[in-house]
């Protein structure tokens, strides 16, 4: 049975220890490709460290023999449309959107020397 | 007042000329004006093109057309793409933003003849549960300024409670739409997943989104949800399921639906809150339905289970946000990776890259099993609890939230304090199920919310049962003072 009632939640956290180090912080930070300021660090630590923390509970359940769930309603599939085409081409209206184009093509810094 | 009419009095006497949807148009824009720099409900006004979008409307209506909701403003969640219009989904990141195209939602509303007012306030990317991760400020409740309206949807509510508007659209990922409804005293309706396209919604979790409606009536909500509900070959998860007309049984009545109390939704709930949910079951119980206890044994897995699943599918989702394409560019970037990681670190708010930072986490190489994997094992638990309930029951009942409004900055420092707020709310977006929240009465003066929730695609159910509560209570007419 589950070892959780919603009455007792956790409602306060005073974890004394940090689950996530700022090392720890620092290469998610990188793999999700977010700039994370000094001032900004430790906050995500500790405030990381309690969601790691709370979504632990997750462990005391019993999930022997079920079936990972990924879609809300059962028997849908992926739809293959018909390979005919649709759109027309409006790049011009979703390049003014873009931060700079040139020529068309979207600028980013020089990738290669 | 104009303001205090239901759609389908308001579709009547646009129907027989007593009034033109300009002139509706004016009056909604007037009360904006009025109230709107109390509320911060908006982030985008779009007044002019509201004024000819209602003189096309009225134009219609003299060649003889007529529908339910053509000449009726709205205000549109600011999640939802509007051609040519601003599209912030309450970000610096989309500061700049101008959407290219109409989400489905918005083109079908505006087909049925609606006059968008503006765009809504929201938390950023629909992330947060009282509206103030919006880049754009906090929204205040029109029934406690101090007071938050709820989130995501917080613009949304609060513009309805204060009517601004009619009716507005939202989404409901984790309870975006029924708690902030439940906090402001109006009708919330999450439908079924996959029953309201999400193209053109700006994704936040694709497996748990879905876009619905606030108004201040099921019978209302109903009228909306008609018009945006049926399939849509451009949402690959839009399902293809014939589209009952939902104002056609809503006034069916009550005699043998059976009722679930939800005995989990009652632990730990205080005695006034609880009180205010008896009472309604005394009403439907004396309009001919059954109560009998259900359980949901493992509904309490549900929030640890959605921190789990809607961050990493959001970790996925906003990588598109990478200041090349569209969007917020730092400045100087030295290099692509600095322009990726600043454009990003200073575009997104903090609240998103926490959730960003979490979903890669629990996706990341060593902790997938533990966590996504964990996850998706106890959604299926969850889901299954509530189909071993609909094998008793109609529909399940419950509160919406566990507390009325609670102020502005109270849970801001503690995002697993916030979270728990959609403790209520979760288990149905977890499911794909469809939910409701009428109001049902006042703790403290603020108003509270019931919740339906029904098996899928039982939105005429809810509707039913949400309308003939609303038939036998007048919490739903109950105004903001002020507002009045």
């Amino acid at each position: 049975m589950l070892g959780l009632k919603l009455r007792e939640l956790p409602r306060t956290f005073s974890t004394p220890t940090m689950s996530l180090t700022r090392h720890d912080v620092e290469k998610i930070a990188h793999l999700a490709r977010l700039s994370i300021t000094e001032h900004e660090m430790p906050v995500y630590v500790s405030s990381l460290s309690r969601i790691v923390d709370f979504v632990d509970e997750l462990s005391r359940a019993e999930t022997g023999g079920v079936l990972p769930m990924a879609h809300p309603l059962d028997g849908q599939h992926q739809r293959l449309r018909a390979d005919e085409v649709t759109e027309s081409d409006h790049r011009e209206k979703y390049q003014a959107n873009a931060p700079a184009v040139s020529a068309g093509l979207y600028v980013v810094p020089r990738v290669i020397e | 007042m104009l303001h205090n009419l239901f759609i389908g009095e308001l579709a009547a006497r646009l129907s027989n000329r007593q009034i033109s949807s300009v002139e509706l148009t004016r009056h909604f824009l007037a009360r904006i004006d009025r109230f709107n720099p109390a509320l911060n409900a908006f982030i985008t006004l779009t007044a002019e093109r509201a004024l000819k979008d209602a003189a096309d409307a009225d134009a219609r209506i003299a060649s003889g057309e007529r529908g339910p909701l053509l000449g009726i403003p709205l205000i549109h969640k600011d999640i939802f793409c509007t051609d040519g219009v601003k599209t912030s989904c309450g970000s610096r990141m989309l500061d700049n933003f101008v959407a290219p195209y109409d989400a489905t939602v918005v083109a079908r509303l505006r087909a049925a003849g609606t006059v968008m007012l503006g765009k809504s306030n929201m938390d950023e990317f629909a992330m947060g549960s009282s509206n103030e991760t919006s880049y754009y400020g906090p929204v205040q409740n029109p029934w406690d300024v101090t007071k938050v309206p709820g989130g995501s949807s917080g613009g949304s509510a609060a513009a309805t409670a204060a009517r601004m508007a009619p009716f507005a659209t939202g989404t409901d990922t984790g309870g975006s739409i029924r708690q902030p409804a439940a906090l402001t005293g109006v009708t919330g309706l999450k439908p079924t997943y996959g029953r309201v396209s999400r193209y053109g919604m700006i994704a936040f979790a694709s497996s748990l989104d879905q876009a619905g409606v606030f108004a201040r009536s099921a019978g209302d909500a109903a009228a909306v949800l008609q018009v945006m509900a049926g399939y849509d070959p451009r949402d690959s998860t839009s399902v293809d399921v014939a589209v009952p007309d939902y104002s056609k049984d809503i006034s069916k009545p009550l005699k043998g639906l059976k009722i679930g109390l939800l005995r989990e939704f009652f632990e730990g709930l205080e005695p006034r809150n609880a009180a205010l949910i008896e009472e309604a079951l005394n009403i439907y119980t004396g309009l001919g339905a059954e109560t009998r206890e259900v359980s949901l044994p493992h509904l309490p897995l549900s929030v640890p289970t959605y921190y789990v699943v809607a961050p990493a599918e959001c970790s996925s989702n906003l990588s598109r946000f990478d200041g090349v394409r569209f969007g917020y560019r730092c400045s100087n970037p030295q290099d692509l990776m600095d322009l990726y990681k600043r454009s990003r670190g200073e575009g997104f708010g903090a609240e998103v890259k926490r959730r960003i930072m979490t979903g890669t986490y629990v996706l990341s190489a060593g902790y997938f099993d533990a966590y996504y994997l964990k996850a998706q094992k106890a959604r299926r638990l969850i889901t299954d609890d509530f189909r071993s309930a609909f094998e008793k029951v109609d529909l399940v009942i419950g509160p919406t939230t566990p507390t009325p409004a609670f102020d502005i900055g109270a849970k801001m420092n503690d995002p697993v304090l916030m979270y728990l707020n959609d403790i209520y709310t979760i288990g149905a977006n977890l499911a794909g199920l469809p939910g409701v929240s009428v109001p049902c009465g006042f703790v403290e003066g603020l108003p509270m919310g019931l919740q339906l929730i029904g098996p899928h695609f039982a939105e005429a159910v809810l509707l039913n049962a949400a309308h003939q509560y609303q038939q036998a209570t007048d919490w739903h007419k109950h105004a903001p003072r002020g507002y009045e």
